[in-house]
């Protein structure tokens, strides 16, 4: 931690407090966690078995016994958006992993040796923006076959050139600070710099753009599994019950109703975290408020 | 200047041809013989033969890279596999939805974005900016597949206004066209609005603020005459700005919307040719669409140049 | 739907005041999938035939609903004794679309081209026993077999061998030229292909001025487009789950027929545990095949017994062999020395039978100890990875070639099947002089399948007929993909 923004926080009320007085911060958190806390739970209990068949008691509406009704194979819906629950975080945590594993360490290098080191760097991240994100992700697993795993990679992979632009904006400047050339001149190595005084005092940008990337990797699963190229049966996946529910909009709109909630309010929560994170850590939004 | 938009014209060029490798590359790797899914599952190994012959895949890879970019740059698009025409000829009225398709909803989204951004900041910190702001939360984190099934739901299967899927054509007139491009144009300029919405808010308070709207203030100038003739003009500025860098997004957009209302787009004309493995139009689709997010992007760099010239001095 | 269907009452109104000036003579068609070409010698794609079957193009000899090859091109033929030539005199005067007339030459010419060395024709096996093709004069063709050869008229009446103008091979995929009642008239790329009435048809002219094909690939939109009247009929409707809106719908007529289709859970029979009969018969015992055709088709494909449809010639119900008995599958996996199941991988291309099908068939084995993981393809990687490179344990698959036995007797083939009890069977069955000989061959063709249970049979895959009542002379079945409407007519 520089001192600078050691002072800074010193001079501000206490970290609770700043918390509790963020409304979106406060929110999200609940909802962040009520999607964890769901996934977790699904590991021990569901209402129903989320992959059992059960024609008898197929396509039920919203029901006491069936809260969220039944599918087309008599599956609890409630049951299959909490194991769903699941799989949209792991394959986001993963993807958001890989995609600041490489993207933030890129952006980190980009900004310590500019030049032409951070040429190509910029422009692969020009390149990997020009491809519309869902059409690469479509081929990459049209190359390695559908599947949850290769969900996580494609994702990943377009998180990569956002960290990296993130890390690389938010250092640039730092390096041109007196106490980070004054280390340079005392004979730091650059990696030691940017472990000692460049990541400590980005991470708070760091931060957001993970739970900003979190939702929309929650987003970008959603899609992936939507078109059948995500998470495979029998792992219930919210976007892949939502294609399903597809031909039964019908007879059976709870189906479409239910999964798109769970996605928007786990997106929702997301961004309210991110925009609260941004809130309480980013001194320049504190002052603007 | 100059020599800021020629350099970035090269690099433009460059990162251009370099996307067009990567392309032609995945297309090699892609598993999936085209042959063999055009000639089914009674196809007897020479006949696949004799058909790889006919599609050219005997010759070396660098040869048909080249010829394909050679046309490519001349407007030659190459044959599609799966159906033996030029792909310019698939290509010309899959244009005419997807590039409506995205007018509308990029109309749809400034629209929304105006009217939800400026109140707001009309009313900034009363109750009427915090729902505002909820609403553009919510938009913001609805999927725009999830929301075309809303809209399906409500409009097409409820209410009956307009076609729950499909498109009928500009042949039968362009009211009933339009009528079909309407939800998908609304699944997806709704939740771009709410983007945008924010991003208004924020520029109409800023230029609020800014020192020539006190004078004007000052000087007499009534509040929603400030806001309408001065702010929202000038807070256009970066929203306009935005749409551009939103373009990719709305691209990889129509792309989900047009499958999921079987609109006869470029987007599902991808997707089709990818599960067909029709590499061509794979390859020159993707490579197009890569081009135009690259020159959009150019156009909203020079528009960036051009309003803060200390860009084109090549500083950080 | 409301609207739609106040529309199509009020159009009905107009009509009616107007008077009965003239039956309709157009028909809309409504179809799931775009052909890539409608050349079918030059892919397998089944949307080319349904266009182009006896519509556009003519074979010497044709399939007719029920099955049976009636004459075309061909008035009549002779077979030798020794089954090996068959002399079909030909049609006179027949002239193709451009005006070229039709002789031998022309089956001289399709025939070659069907077994020439670049031949492409996705079919190339069965034209495979042809020697050669001679022409003693303009009206007579002979064609010389190699060996005897039962299903001979039966395949030269696919759509892949019919017959074409050396003048038009080139462009037929997107300009067709044959002989056929109907001609084309338009293709509209991702929307529909027209045909129009030949007037120069050298038989019994269609009763139809004009047919289109229109593609509607999403379900809930042809339901609504045929509800509406925008497309007269539907005529192998993919969504069995909203068939039962149409069963309401007064103005539409449902006919659940079959295809020749055999909807099968193939088995990787060179691979261990499924080298092992008991082990393929415990598996036909633990799924439960009417819930299987019940979740995947809304029931209407009726369950079989072995690789083979009720509408073919020959068929035999051995639908009672395996009898779903989950104890008796496990008695079976018991003595095959897996008592306690084992993990298997169970491929799936894209069709919904498919997905939801091993989504049922996983939770039925898992019943019996059997763990099944589910692995989605695409085609063309199912196509590479299963079909061309066998490499799979289990995979649900529609067998969409009529009677195609002969899958079961090749060296190789995907699912590893090597019988050499079958191969004997099926060599006598091509051999067979007498209909009696080749009857019986057949049935005990499929006994013997039935027994070994090299794939798991399911269901025979139906063809849901969706139309206004008013359209007559469609078919209810589908022995060969078509969509025959030479003979469709309006009733007044």
């Amino acid at each position: 931690m520089s001192n600078a923004s050691n002072t800074a926080i010193a001079a501000e009320p206490g970290i609770v407090v700043r918390v509790l007085a963020s409304r979106n911060l406060v929110i999200g958190l609940i909802v962040t966690f009520i999607l964890i806390a769901m996934a977790l739970v699904s590991f021990v209990w569901t209402p129903f078995s989320p992959t059992a068949l059960n024609f008898a008691e197929k396509l039920q509406a919203p029901s006491l016994r069936h809260w969220f009704g039944t599918d087309n194979f008599g599956r609890d819906v409630l049951s299959m958006i909490m194991v769903g629950a699941r799989n949209s975080i792991a394959v986001s945590i993963v993807a958001v992993v890989v995609g600041a594993g490489i993207g933030v360490p890129l952006g980190a290098v980009a900004a310590a040796r500019g030049g032409w080191i951070d040429g190509v760097v910029m422009r692969m991240s020009d390149l990997a923006f020009a491809f519309p994100a869902l059409l690469t992700a479509v081929i990459i697993t049209a190359i390695f076959g559908p599947g949850a795993v290769n969900a996580m990679i494609a994702i990943g992979i377009f998180n990569i050139p956002v960290f990296a632009r993130v890390t690389r904006g938010a250092s640039m400047g730092l390096w041109k600070r007196e106490y980070v050339q004054a280390a340079r001149c005392a004979g730091r190595s650059d990696t030691a710099i940017t472990a000692l005084h460049i990541l400590p005092n980005i991470n708070h940008v760091l931060l957001v753009q993970v739970t900003i990337q979190f939702a929309l990797a929650i987003v970008a699963e959603a899609g992936l599994s939507y078109v059948g190229l995500g998470a495979q049966p029998p792992m219930p996946s919210w976007g892949k019950m939502l294609n399903d529910a597809q031909t039964f909009i019908y007879d059976a709109p709870w189906l479409a109703i239910f999964p798109g909630l769970a996605i928007t309010f786990a997106v929702l929560g997301l961004n309210l975290l991110g925009d609260g994170l941004r809130d309480i850590l980013d001194p320049k939004v504190r002052r603007q408020r | 200047m100059i020599s800021f938009i020629s350099g970035r014209l090269l690099s433009l060029m460059v990162t251009t041809l370099v996307a067009s490798i990567v392309v032609f590359m995945l297309m090699q790797v892609l598993p999936g013989d085209p042959a063999l899914i055009i000639l089914g599952m009674n196809a007897e190994p020479e006949t696949v033969a004799a058909l790889h012959r006919q599609l050219g895949f005997d010759q070396p890879m660098w040869l048909r890279y080249l010829q394909w970019i050679g046309g490519f740059f001349v407007g030659d698009f190459g044959t599609s596999i799966t159906y033996s025409v030029p792909i310019s000829e698939l290509l010309g009225p899959r244009i005419m939805v997807t590039v409506p398709l995205a007018l509308m909803s990029m109309l749809i989204s400034i629209f929304g974005a105006i009217v939800i951004g400026v109140y707001a900041a009309a009313n900034r910190g009363k109750i009427g900016d915090t729902i505002a702001m909820g609403i553009a939360q919510i938009g913001v984190a609805i999927p725009n597949f999830w929301l075309a099934l809303l809209l399906i739901l409500l409009f097409a299967l409820k209410l009956l206004w307009f076609p729950a899927s499909g498109f009928s054509g500009w042949d039968d007139g362009i009211w009933n066209g339009l009528r079909s491009l309407v939800l998908p144009a609304l699944a997806l300029g709704l939740p771009l609005a709410a983007i945008l919405g924010r991003v208004t808010r924020s520029a109409v308070i800023e230029t609020l603020g800014e020192d020539f709207i006190r004078t004007a203030r000052a000087k007499g100038l009534s509040r929603s005459a400030a806001l309408w003739k001065h702010a929202v003009p000038n807070a256009l500025i970066p929203v306009v700005t935005i749409v551009g860098l939103q373009f990719s997004f709305l691209l990889a957009g129509t792309i989900i919307i047009e499958n999921v209302f079987n609109l006869p787009g470029i987007g599902r004309l991808v997707f089709q040719a990818i599960a067909q493995r029709d590499l061509v139009t794979v390859q020159s689709l993707v490579t197009l669409l890569a081009a135009s997010v690259i020159i959009v992007n150019f156009v909203v760099d020079l528009v960036y140049g051009y309003l803060d010239p200390r860009l084109s001095n090549g500083g950080h | 739907m409301r609207s739609a269907l106040k529309w199509g009452l009020a159009a009905g109104l107009i009509a009616m005041s107007m008077g009965t000036a003239s039956a309709k003579d157009t028909l809309t068609i409504g179809q799931t999938l775009e052909p890539p070409g409608l050349d079918p010698t030059a892919g397998a794609a089944a949307p080319i035939r349904y266009i182009t079957y006896t519509n556009l193009y003519e074979g010497l000899v044709r399939v007719m609903q029920d099955g049976s090859v009636q004459p075309l091109l061909a008035e009549s033929w002779t077979v030798s004794d020794d089954q090996k030539t068959y002399t079909f005199t030909l049609r006179q005067g027949v002239k193709f679309h451009d005006g070229s007339s039709f002789d031998c030459s022309n089956v001289k010419f399709s025939y070659e081209r069907a077994v020439a060395p670049d031949s492409t024709n996705a079919q190339k096996g069965l034209f495979e026993p042809i020697e050669k093709t001679e022409c003693p004069d303009a009206a007579t063709a002979v064609v010389t077999l190699k060996r005897p050869t039962s299903n001979f008229l039966f395949n030269m009446a696919w759509g892949d061998a019919v017959m074409m103008s050396p003048d038009s091979v080139a462009d037929n995929k997107t300009n067709p030229v044959g002989t056929g009642p109907f001609k084309f008239k338009e293709w509209v790329k991702g929307d529909k292909v027209v045909l129009e009435k030949n007037p120069d048809y050298w038989g019994t002219a269609a009763k139809l001025s004009q047919v289109t094909f229109k593609f509607i690939s999403d379900p809930s939109a042809a339901a609504a487009a045929i509800q509406a009247g925008d497309v007269d009929a539907f005529t192998s409707f993919q969504a069995p789950e909203l068939v039962n809106r149409f069963q309401n719908d007064a103005n539409l007529q449902v006919e659940i027929g079959s295809t020749s289709g055999k909807v099968v859970l193939a088995l990787n029979n060179a691979r261990k545990p499924f080298d092992d009969v008991r082990v393929r018969q415990a598996l036909a015992h633990a799924i439960d095949r009417k819930s299987v055709a019940e979740g995947t088709y809304s029931g209407f494909g009726a369950p079989i017994g072995s690789h083979y449809t009720p509408i073919e010639p020959g068929y035999v119900d051995l639908n009672d062999a395996y009898a779903y008995d989950p104890a008796k599958a496990k008695e079976l996996l018991q003595a095959a020395g897996v008592p306690d199941g084992f993990e298997m991988t169970i491929q799936l291309p894209p069709p919904t039978y498919a997905r939801r099908g091993g989504e049922i068939i996983a939770a039925m084995l898992a019943e019996v100890g059997i763990r099944a993981n589910l692995v989605p393809l695409e085609f063309p990687q199912w196509l590479e990875q299963v079909f061309r490179g066998s490499d799979f344990d289990a995979t649900i698959i529609n067998h969409a070639e009529a009677r195609d036995l002969d899958i079961y007797a090749r060296d190789k083939y995907y699912f590893n099947y090597q019988n050499p009890e079958y191969k004997a069977l099926y060599k006598a069955f091509t051999e067979a002089s007498s209909e009696e000989q080749q009857m019986d061959l057949l049935g005990q063709l499929q006994r013997k399948l039935s027994a070994d249970e090299p794939n798991v049979f399911l269901y025979a895959f139906p063809k849901i007929g969706v139309w206004n009542k008013k359209v007559k002379g469609l078919w209810v079945n589908m022995p060969v993909p078509a969509d025959d409407v030479t003979q469709a007519y309006w009733e007044e």
